[in-house]
């Protein structure tokens, strides 16, 4: 079990470093998905089934859609990439890149400093789940049943086709 | 299931996919890029609710990562639908050239 | 007749809304015949309650009526009562009756000024006021009326704003006034926290409980009611107003500041006589000041030449008579001398109104002279007048009263030689500027062409008003002959008799020097004005009798004191502080946060990336703080 985990958690970091490093849009994207699978693969290592599931049903299914969709739309290819080169230079990545290090060496050290103690790994399943979710956390549920609702009406209405509009202080600019 | 896996190695993991995904989102310029990255944070944070739950064996890690999960959906319903405007809008994905809100 | 009690009060106040309210649209017939008909109607309320209050003196001493109480916080509930004494009675009586024949005055004296409905409404406020702070139960009530007249008062001096001059005297009277005001409010306070009430006869009967003879507490209040007087009343050392005042029209001097409000602080001490009885410096101070007053104030009036600030004077000089007499213990005295002064005091101002209005608007007596037969009702009116107020021996109502407190300063017990020489001195100097005004009014040559003559309207209050100044003195009649007491038996209802020294029985040599001091004052001015005016000329040659001139002509030069040592200093703060100092402070304030706003707004690049960063650092910031602690 051991090293099923470190060979998925391998996985996961190497594809994720692939992820913020493509040009091609569509490349990250697949780098993404298998990201998100090996996550889900994770998940079912720590005895839970129902969170991988769902991983790879909404995450790596209906999501990563939405994305292609998206560069789909915007015909986003090889032009992309190019432009792609020419913005990531390592004078733009490397200052970022050391403040991700020191973050990441910051929380490395806050994690291992706590007091390692082994456990016996249980898994819960589906039902404790869906049981907590609709007693407890039932409010939650209606409150992200909401933030859905808003996020769709939201889109239908930010994505439609209109005309430019600027803000009426930039109306003496050309307008593109 | 007896297992050896130790909790700190996932938060390890998860810790490291955060900042990854914090890089991405400050190195790239593509929007959508930054998008993908923002992806990449929320399931890094999603990872660590899940591995909480697990080790002391209770469903609400579970039940944040759902949580998550739909919050993640309508962030990405919108903001792709946002990217889509900015592109007719501008004809960029560009975000250095989307200083409009320059104080 | 205690039941119509309120209506004194109440028609007045009707006059003053109707005229306030709806002035404008009225004609100038209905706005005289309110504003004068509500004053007159109320005159013959109260000379049918005063009948009503001589024939059947009621059980316990006064009418009282409860019309609603004001407020009730926690045991401290005025009432708006009016309460009727003997006291207030001849308040009462002189502020309608003299107000009634001022407004019929007023009717002809304005009828061709453009604000004629603002005038009879302040003057019908006026007489509300007043009455309110005389008929008034209890001291806040009282404070009210205090305040009202005050304001009436201002408004009345400033009736002419076009003026700049009037404004600034208005403001003058107010702002003077409104420091003895707040020490009185002072003294309410101090009043209310020793006895718990407001109310007169309630603070009346526990004064002597409460304070023993001489306590400092009853010093004290007596000198903050006294400081109320002072101002209201101009007596020495915030008279200044007073002669300013002068730029109101003439009935409103002659009601105002002659008959009516400048006498409230008389009726104030004499209404609370109690507490002033308790303290016997306080009461020795009210005649010093009395006493400074009327000297003072005399020899101002001699050398004015605007004959309504001789006027003025003069009754700041006569109103320092009746502190003497509140001083010296002889508070029916000075009630006696505020009716009688009220009467030839209003006499006079109308009298010289007419003589103003009849030769152009000229106040200057140098310009005036011969009217003697061009005018002779007023003429003989302004001579009764100066008569009484020369207080001229037997045939005159002022001799009687002033002879009374001549005789109580030397011969009451807290009586002394030395008050009683001033008033001596006083009634000289009165007699004196009285005859020199007579004579530059009425006699020599006429300089100034006259214009119409003054209609029936304001002939005949002057007459009504020359015979209360001739016989309203009878009665009351000094001891050695006569011995009529029919004034002071009234008023010892509510005030104490005074209390003689040991041995004093012979009046009459008193009379005799006082006799002599008139004629000495009034030949005087018959030998300077009259018989050989050049000696002034002569005496105006000597640099020291000029400069003496000038310092009594301004007043003993108080104005200009209180300029040194007031108005100047004030004005220069003010000037330091022009850009206000303090709120240096709180430009700082403001520049500092516009320059962080700038500098901060640097931050807000636009750029996405740089906020993140800035979320990143923060984060990165705070776990550091987290690992090193």
């Amino acid at each position: 079990m051991d090293i099923a985990f470190y060979i998925t958690a391998f996985v996961t970091v190497i594809s994720t470093i692939m992820v913020i490093t493509r040009h091609n849009p569509v490349h990250a994207l697949l780098y993404l998905i298998i990201s998100l699978l090996s996550i889900s693969v994770i998940f079912f290592l720590l005895g839970a089934p129902f969170a991988a599931l769902l991983e790879i049903i909404i995450y790596a299914g209906a999501i990563m859609v939405l994305f292609i969709f998206v560069i789909m739309l915007l015909n986003l290819g090889k032009e992309t990439a190019k432009q792609e080169k020419e913005w990531l230079k390592p004078k733009v990545w490397i200052g970022p890149a050391i403040l991700s290090a020191i973050l990441f060496v910051e929380l490395i050290y806050l994690i291992t400093i706590a007091h390692a103690a082994s456990y016996n790994l249980q898994t819960v399943d589906p039902k404790a789940v869906g049981i907590s979710l609709f007693r407890p956390y039932l409010i939650g549920v209606e409150l992200s049943a909401m933030l859905l609702m808003a996020g769709v009406v939201g889109a239908a209405h930010i994505g439609q086709h209109k005309k430019i509009i600027l803000h009426r202080f930039l109306k003496e600019k050309d307008p593109l | 299931m007896k297992s050896s896996i130790s909790i700190e190695m996932v938060m390890l993991l998860a810790g490291l996919l955060f900042v990854l995904g914090i890089a991405g989102v400050i190195i790239r310029k593509n929007i959508i890029f930054m998008l993908l990255s923002v992806e990449v944070m929320l399931n890094a944070s999603g990872l660590a609710f899940v591995a909480a739950g697990s080790r002391w064996a209770q469903p609400d890690g579970q039940v944040m990562f759902i949580f998550i999960l739909a919050m993640a959906a309508a962030e990405v319903s919108i903001g792709l639908a946002l990217i889509l405007q900015i592109y007719h809008q501008h004809k960029s994905l560009d975000i250095d050239k989307l200083k409009e809100m320059k104080g | 007749m205690n039941n119509l009690l309120w209506l004194v009060p109440a028609l007045p106040f009707a006059g003053f809304l109707i005229l306030a309210l709806a002035g404008k649209q009225l004609s100038r017939v209905w706005v005289a015949m309110i504003g004068a008909g509500s004053v007159s109607l109320s005159a013959i309320v109260v000379l049918i309650i005063g009948i009503s209050f001589l024939s059947q003196p009621p059980a316990n001493g006064n009418y009282s009526q409860t019309l609603w109480t004001w407020m009730q916080v926690a045991g401290f509930n005025p009432k708006i009562t009016l309460f009727l004494d003997a006291l207030s009675l001849v308040f009462v009586f002189v502020i309608t009756f003299i107000g009634a024949l001022i407004h019929i005055y007023s009717v002809a004296f304005m009828a061709d000024d453009k604000d004629y409905s603002r005038f009879f409404a302040c003057m019908n406020l006026f007489v509300f006021s007043m009455l309110l702070l005389v008929l008034a139960d209890n001291l806040l009530l009282l404070y009210l009326g205090w305040e009202g007249v005050g304001l009436c008062s201002y408004l009345l001096i400033g009736f002419w704003y076009e003026n700049p001059a009037n404004g600034y005297a208005a403001r003058k009277a107010f702002i003077i006034t409104r420091v003895g005001d707040t020490a009185m409010a002072i003294g309410l306070f101090v009043i209310f926290y020793q006895f718990g009430t407001l109310a007169i006869p309630d603070v009346l009967a526990k004064a002597p409980v409460l304070w023993h003879q001489g306590a400092q507490m009853a010093t004290i209040t007596a000198l903050l009611l006294l400081a109320g007087g002072v101002g209201k009343s101009a007596q020495l050392p915030l008279q200044t107003w007073l002669p300013d005042a002068m730029a109101g029209p003439s009935p409103v001097s002659a009601l105002i500041h002659a008959a009516t409000m400048v006498t409230a602080g008389v009726y104030l001490i004499a209404r609370m006589h109690i507490i002033f009885q308790l303290s016997p410096i306080a009461q020795m101070i009210v005649a010093v000041i009395g006493a400074a007053t009327l000297f003072i104030a005399g020899f101002s009036a001699l050398t004015q030449y605007d004959i309504k600030r001789v006027l003025a004077y003069s009754t700041i000089s006569q109103i320092g008579y009746m502190f003497l007499a509140l001083g010296v213990g002889a508070w029916t005295a000075a009630i006696f001398h505020f009716m009688i002064h009220a009467f030839f005091k209003a006499l006079l101002f109308l009298a010289a109104g007419a003589v103003i209005e009849t030769l152009h608007h000229e106040h200057n007596m140098f310009k005036m002279g011969g009217l003697k037969n061009k005018l002779p009702v007023i003429f003989w009116t302004f001579l009764i007048g100066s008569a009484s107020l020369a207080a001229l021996p037997l045939i005159s109502a002022g001799f009687y009263s002033k002879d009374q407190i001549l005789w109580y300063a030397w011969a009451s017990e807290s009586g002394n030689p030395l008050l009683w020489f001033i008033a001596l001195l006083g009634a000289f100097i009165t007699a004196a500027y009285t005859a020199r005004m007579m004579i530059l009014v009425f006699w020599g040559e006429a300089k100034t062409e006259i214009g119409h003559h003054p209609g029936k309207l304001m002939t005949v209050p002057l007459i009504i008003l020359a015979f209360f100044s001739l016989f309203a003195g009878f009665i009351e009649l000094p001891h050695n002959f006569g011995h009529l007491t029919l004034f002071s038996n009234l008023l010892h209802q509510v005030l104490p008799e005074a209390v003689l020294k040991a041995g004093m029985n012979t009046e009459l040599q008193f009379q005799i020097l006082a006799f002599l001091s008139t004629f000495g004052g009034i030949y005087l001015a018959y030998i300077f004005y009259y018989k050989q005016p050049q000696r002034i000329e002569k005496l105006k040659q000597s640099g020291f009798v000029m400069n003496l001139y000038l310092f009594w002509f301004s007043g003993w030069g108080f104005d200009k004191l209180y300029n040194v040592l007031i108005v100047n200093p004030v004005v220069f703060i003010a000037n330091i502080n022009k850009s206000d100092v303090v709120d240096k402070l709180y430009q700082g304030i403001t520049f500092v946060t516009i320059r962080l706003y700038r500098f901060l707004s640097f931050t807000q690049s636009g750029s996405l990336r740089w906020y993140i960063m800035g979320l990143v650092i923060g984060a990165i910031i705070i776990l550091s703080i987290q690992i090193m602690l």
